[in-house]
C-alpha cells in the first residue's frame, strides 16, 4: 500500500480496455430487405394460399348458403364500407373492448398486487383466480343478463370476469418469478417497503405482467364477442358480434364470413399494434429477447 | 445472550468499519438447529482490507448477511459504521436499467439530489474504467464489465464498509486478474473498508491485509495472518506464492479433519 510503483496498475487500464473490446459484440438493426422477407412476406404468402384453397373450394362444395365465395365476401365488405357503417361495427366493438380492458387493468393490477404480497389474500383467493382463468367467460352472460339486464354495464361486466383474473394472475407470477437475489440487492441500497416495491419488485415482474395484460386482451376481446353475440340488442349499438349475429338471422353467409373475419382481424391488430411491441420492448431490454 | 445489530451514530468516532462480537448463527434445519457460525470475533479497523477465507458451505456468506443486516445473528452482536454495501457472486445488476441508471437508483436511494446524480454516477463508472457505458444495458456487458459496473453501484452507496462475496469467481483468470489491480487502485483511492469473502487463497492474499481462515460446520476463525506485502502486488509473486502455500496447507488440515470421522 505505501509503494509508489504503479507500473502494473496503470497497465491492467489498457488490458481492460482490450478485455472489453474483445467480449463486446456489436449489434445492428435488420434491415429493410430483411424485415421484409423475414417478417412481412410469410404472412401475405399463408393469405394468398388460404384464398386459393378457398377459390378451388368454392366450385367443389357448390352452395352459396354455405360457402361463399370470396368475391361476395369482398363484395359484402365493400357494401359495408360503401355505407359507413363498417367502421361504425369495428368502433363500437374496439371501444368496448378497449374500455373495458381499462377497467380490467384498473381493479386487475391491485388486486394482483394485494394476492401477490399479502398471504392471507392469498391463501383465500389466490386458487379462485387462477381457476377463474380456465372459465369460459361466456359462461358468464347468462348471469350478467339477469343481474344487469341488456345493455353496455352487462358487456363491461364480462369482460371484467374475463379479463380481471389474467392481469392479476399475471402480476402474481411476475412477482412470484422476481429473483431473490434483486430483492437482496434492493435492500442492501435501503430499497426497503414500498420503495422496494416501486424501484424493485414492480420492474423485476414486469415480464410476468405484460404477458397477463396480453392474455388479458385476448380474454376481454372473446367475452365481449360472445356477450355481443348472445345478447344482441339493437338499441346498444351494432358491433362486430352483433353484426354476425344479424347474419345468421339473415342467413347470409357472405355477410357472416365479413363479420368472423373482422373479428379476427381486430383482435389480431390490437395485439400486433399495442401488446406485442410492448412486450418486445419489455424482453428487448432486458436481453430476454433471442434474435434468430 | 445479546443478538443486537447496531450502527453507530455519527456523532461518535468509530475506531472501526465493522465490529462483530461473539458473533453465532444457526438455522433451523428438519434435523434441528444447525450452527453454521460459532462464536465469531473480527474488527475491521477504517480504511483495511480484510480477506475472509474458507471452504465451500463454512459460512462465508452467512456472516456477510449478517453484517449486511440482511439476517439477525443467533447470538452476540454486529455493529458497523453506517450501513455497509454489498456485492454478490452475481452482479445483481437491474436489467431493466441501464448501467448508468442501476447507479443513479443507488444514488437516489441514499438521497443525493436529482440534479447531482448523472455526473456522480458518470465519474463512479470512469472510477471503474467504464467509461462510455453509462447508457448500455446489462446485458450489453461483459462479464468483467457487470462485475466493475456492480463494483461502481456498490461504491455509490458511499458505505464506509465494502462487502464482497466471491465477486470475481464466475470470471475467467485474466479478467480477474485484472480486477485484482483494479479493486486494490480503487481501495487505496476511496480510503472504503472491505470484508472480501473468497475460497480461492491466492486472490485473499493477493488483495488483503489480513486473511482470516474459517474452519468448517461449525465455522470458527482458525488462523490468521497479516500480509505484509506491499501493494501493488501480482498473484504470480513470490511472497503472494509462498504466503498462499502456508495457507492452503493449514485450510486442507482443517478440511482433512473432518473425514476422519
Ligand atoms: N437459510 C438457510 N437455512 C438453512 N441452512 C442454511 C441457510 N443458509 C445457509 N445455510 C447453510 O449454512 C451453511 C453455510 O452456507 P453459506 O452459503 O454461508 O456458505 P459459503 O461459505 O458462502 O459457501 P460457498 O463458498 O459455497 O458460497 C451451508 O451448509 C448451508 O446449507
Ligand atoms: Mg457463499
Amino acid at each position: 500500500m505505501a509503494s509508489t510503483e504503479t507500473t502494473p496498475v496503470q497497465d491492467s487500464g489498457s488490458v481492460e480496455a482490450g478485455l472489453d473490446a474483445l467480449e463486446t459484440s456489436a449489434t445492428g438493426r435488420p434491415t429493410l430487405r430483411q424485415t421484409l422477407v423475414g417478417k412481412i412476406l410469410p404472412p401475405i404468402v399463408a393469405i394468398a394460399v388460404v384464398l386459393v384453397i378457398w377459390t378451388l373450394l368454392y366450385p367443389v362444395v357448390d352452395d352459396p348458403t354455405k360457402l361463399p365465395s370470396p368475391g361476395a365476401v369482398g363484395s359484402a365488405f365493400k357494401d359495408a364500407w360503401l355505407k359507413g357503417d363498417l367502421l361504425g361495427y369495428i368502433w363500437t366493438s374496439v371501444s368496448r373492448g378497449l374500455l373495458g380492458f381499462v377497467f380490467a387493468l384498473l381493479i386487475g393490477t391491485p388486486l394482483g398486487l394485494l394476492v401477490a404480497r399479502v398471504k392471507f389474500v392469498r391463501a383465500a383467493i389466490g386458487p379462485i383466480l387462477s381457476g377463474l382463468q380456465s372459465l369460459p367467460s361466456v359462461a358468464w352472460v347468462p348471469p350478467a343478463v339477469i343481474w344487469l339486464g341488456l345493455n353496455n354495464s352487462m358487456m363491461y361486466a364480462v369482460i371484467l370476469l374475463g379479463a380481471v383474473p389474467s392481469i392479476a394472475n399475471g402480476l402474481v407470477s411476475g412477482v412470484d418469478q422476481v429473483p431473490p437475489l434483486f430483492l437482496r440487492a434492493g435492500r442492501t441500497m435501503g430499497a426497503t417497503g414500498i420503495r422496494g416495491v416501486w424501484h424493485v419488485t414492480l420492474p423485476a415482474a414486469l415480464p410476468g405482467y405484460v404477458a397477463g395484460l396480453k392474455q388479458g386482451w385476448a380474454f376481454s376481446w372473446r367475452s365481449l364477442m360472445a356477450a355481443e353475440i348472445i345478447a344482441s340488442f339493437p338499441d346498444l349499438g351494432v358491433g362486430l358480434g352483433q353484426l354476425l349475429e344479424n347474419a345468421r338471422t339473415a342467413s347470409d353467409m357472405a355477410m357472416v364470413f365479413e363479420a368472423i373475419l373482422l373479428i379476427l382481424f381486430v383482435g389480431i391488430a390490437i395485439d400486433l399494434l399495442i401488446f406485442s411491441p410492448l412486450e418486445r420492448w419489455v424482453l428487448r431490454s432486458r436481453g430476454l429477447l433471442v434474435k434468430s | 445472550m445479546a443478538t443486537t445489530t447496531t450502527l453507530a451514530k455519527a456523532d461518535e468516532t468509530v475506531e472501526y468499519a465493522a465490529r462483530l462480537d461473539h458473533v453465532s448463527k444457526s438455522f433451523a434445519t428438519p434435523r434441528g438447529q444447525q450452527l453454521v457460525l460459532d462464536d465469531i470475533s473480527i474488527d475491521v479497523a477504517p480504511g483495511e482490507f480484510v480477506t475472509l477465507l474458507g471452504a465451500s458451505g463454512c459460512g462465508k456468506s452467512t456472516l456477510l448477511n449478517l453484517v449486511a443486516g440482511l439476517d439477525r445473528p443467533t447470538a452476540g452482536s454486529i455493529a458497523t459504521d453506517g450501513r455497509p454495501a454489498l456485492m454478490f457472486q452475481e452482479h445483481a445488476l437491474f436489467p431493466w436499467l441501464t448501467a448508468g441508471k442501476n447507479i443513479e437508483l443507488a444514488l437516489k436511494l441514499r438521497g443525493v439530489a436529482k440534479q447531482d446524480r448523472r455526473a456522480k454516477a458518470e465519474s463512479l463508472l470512469e472510477l471503474v474504467r467504464l467509461k462510455g457505458a453509462y447508457g448500455k444495458r446489462v446485458h450489453e456487458l461483459s462479464g468483467g464489465m457487470r462485475q466493475r459496473a456492480a463494483l461502481a453501484r456498490a461504491l455509490a452507496q458511499e458505505s464506509n464498509l465494502l462487502l464482497m462475496d466471491e465477486p470475481f469467481s464466475a470470471l475467467d483468470a485474466i479478467t480477474r486478474d485484472v480486477l485484482h489491480d483494479e479493486l486494490t487502485r480503487i481501495w487505496q483511492e476511496t480510503g472504503v473498508s472491505v470484508l472480501f469473502v473468497t475460497h480461492n487463497v491466492r486472490e485473499a492474499v493477493r488483495l488483503a491485509q489480513r486473511v482470516i481462515l474459517l474452519s468448517s460446520r461449525p465455522g470458527r476463525i482458525a488462523r490468521e495472518w497479516t500480509v505484509g506485502i506491499p501493494q501493488p502486488r501480482r498473484i504470480e509473486d513470490a511472497p503472494v506464492a509462498e504466503l498462499s502455500l502456508e495457507i492452503t496447507d493449514v485450510l486442507r488440515g482443517e478440511i482433512r479433519r473432518h473425514g476422519q470421522h
